[in-house]
């Protein structure tokens, strides 16, 4: 009996057949999006409210999408990171969200946990669209759906992982994902973005330094955008990083023959990827944006579809000290 | 509350001789088989809608089109019990417009399915004309839905489920009436 998902916060705590669920989930949304009229009823009445604390078009603009075509309605908060204390602002940022009654959330914050934290609060399904440097469960399982549908199974293949690894919660939440299938994972990067405590984050995991030796073998690449803020966190030169790291077509030869390419966006075109590989037949990019509006149905359509009518009580909201 | 089998409606050979005489009624009203096809309900009007396509194509030599909807998301009573149902794709390889579709399912009751199948074939297009087949019609309409194709009518009470078996699906080949008794 799969256990009822009532938040998606991580993809560490999900169950392999959780996932599965999910993916097989998302397959009636990737045909609906074929369908001349993309409109449902069946969420209609619902109010999904997309509290994005950090900036994003792509992913917030798949979110309402998705709940557009569910027929819901969306509530759009956009807000800058507030410079009081953290704790602080996300609970007076909850008691607004609770004024407005939504039945649904999506979340984005710059805080590790801050998903976590509200869902505990609020007494309505949350949806974790990315915390700090913690997870981005939506991206893992549509890059997950991505490769299933391209290679049939997610078991016994390998996978790189090439580019700012520490800071990126992309990777965090693809690691988790891959390694429960059984996926072998190689992490590649300059050394101070890919530390050696990263191969703890999930068995069959390993660290190598050289992006040759990180290819050879590959079935799958996920090339991480260089945030250039960071360029300079210590200073790397955006030349150097494309001289060892930039994922080109010689470099794409190294893997085995037909490995795919993903990358969750916005490419840099020019420093992490060449041009010819991100719009090469290998490359899944596309894909990649078409499956987050499946996947992001599928979810909104059983966690706020789905909400019990009566929800449980949220915590009361501890007093401000 | 136990369920209790109360007759058989129809036998294995019985379903067969009622899909080969609604196979034939439909070409037959609708003039031939120009733009004719056939929509299965998920889940047994799939089967259905396949033997039928197979013995028009026996008889008259033409492949008819057959698509499945799946009407999960298109339900009107979704988000009053509980977890969501798991949702299905539909799979309809050809265009709706200006198609005469018959729309197949095994039993029609409060019409709330045809209802929500209707819904989502609009959202796929327009078609000419759309009708209705089904192997049992048992009452109790709540919407002003009709079938044009019937296999049998049955009267029923509301506590009394028509339950029918199909090999495809069940193992198994009839249809039964049961009741829920206390």
């Amino acid at each position: 009996m799969l256990q009822r998902l009532e938040h998606l916060l991580g993809i560490e705590d999900l169950t392999r057949e959780q996932i599965s669920f999910i993916l097989d989930q998302a397959k009636p949304f990737q045909e609906f999006q074929r369908h001349p009229l993309k409109k449902l009823a069946t969420l209609r009445g619902k109010t999904v409210a997309i509290a994005f604390f950090e900036n994003s078009t792509r992913t917030r603009i798949s979110f309402s999408t998705a709940a557009a075509r569910l027929g819901a309605d969306t509530m759009n908060l956009q807000a800058e990171a507030s410079s009081l204390k953290k704790g602080e602002s996300l609970l007076d940022t909850v008691r607004t969200l609770e004024a407005m009654r939504p039945d649904g959330l999506v979340i984005r914050h710059s805080s590790s946990g801050a998903p976590e934290f509200v869902a505990d609060r609020l007494g309505v399904p949350v949806i974790n669209a990315g915390d700090g440097t913690h997870e981005h469960p939506t991206q893992a399982l549509l890059d997950a759906l991505t490769i299933r549908d391209r290679k049939g199974h997610l078991e016994g293949w390998n996978l790189t992982i090439l580019g700012d690894v520490l800071h990126s919660r992309v990777a965090r939440s693809n690691v988790h994902l891959l390694s429960k299938f059984g996926v072998r994972i190689t992490l590649c990067g300059p050394a101070m973005w890919v530390p050696r405590e990263l191969e703890t984050l999930a068995p069959n995991v390993r660290r190598v330094t050289r992006v040759e030796e990180a290819l050879d073998g590959a079935d799958v690449i996920i090339a991480l955008r260089v945030q250039t803020e960071r360029l300079h966190e210590p200073a790397l030169a955006a030349e150097e990083y494309i001289l060892r790291y930039q994922l080109t077509p010689q470099r794409l030869q190294l893997a085995r023959p037909g490995a795919l390419v993903l990358h969750p966006g916005p490419m840099i075109r020019g420093l992490e990827i060449d041009g010819a590989v991100a719009d090469g037949p290998q490359s899944c990019v596309l894909e990649q944006v078409a499956n987050g509006l499946a996947i992001r149905m599928a979810l909104l359509y059983h966690l706020v579809g789905g909400a019990a009518v009566e929800p449980p009580p949220a915590k009361p909201p501890e007093k401000a000290q | 509350m136990r369920v209790v089998e109360k007759r058989q409606l129809l036998s294995a050979e019985e379903i067969s001789r009622t899909l080969q005489r609604l196979a034939h009624e439909i070409v037959e009203k609708s003039g031939g088989t120009k733009d004719l096809a056939l929509i299965g309900v998920r889940r047994r009007g799939v089967p259905l809608s396949e033997r039928l396509a197979k013995t028009v194509k026996d008889f008259s030599g033409v492949d008819i089109p057959v698509g499945t909807i799946d009407i999960t998301l298109y339900r009107d009573d979704l988000s009053t019990v509980g977890p969501q149902p798991v949702v299905h794709s539909n799979e309809i390889s050809f265009s709706v417009d200006d198609r005469d579709l018959v729309i197949v399912d095994d039993v029609l009751y409060t019409g709330r399915t045809v209802r929500a199948a209707m819904n989502g074939l609009f959202d796929l297009g327009r078609p000419k004309r759309i009708r209705l087949c089904v192997l049992i019609d048992r009452g109790h309409r709540e919407m002003p839905i009709e079938a044009t194709f019937i296999g049998n009518s049955v009267q029923t009470s509301d506590t009394e489920i028509v339950e029918v078996h199909l090999k495809e699906i069940d193992g198994d080949e009839r249809v039964v009436l049961v009741d829920r008794v206390p």
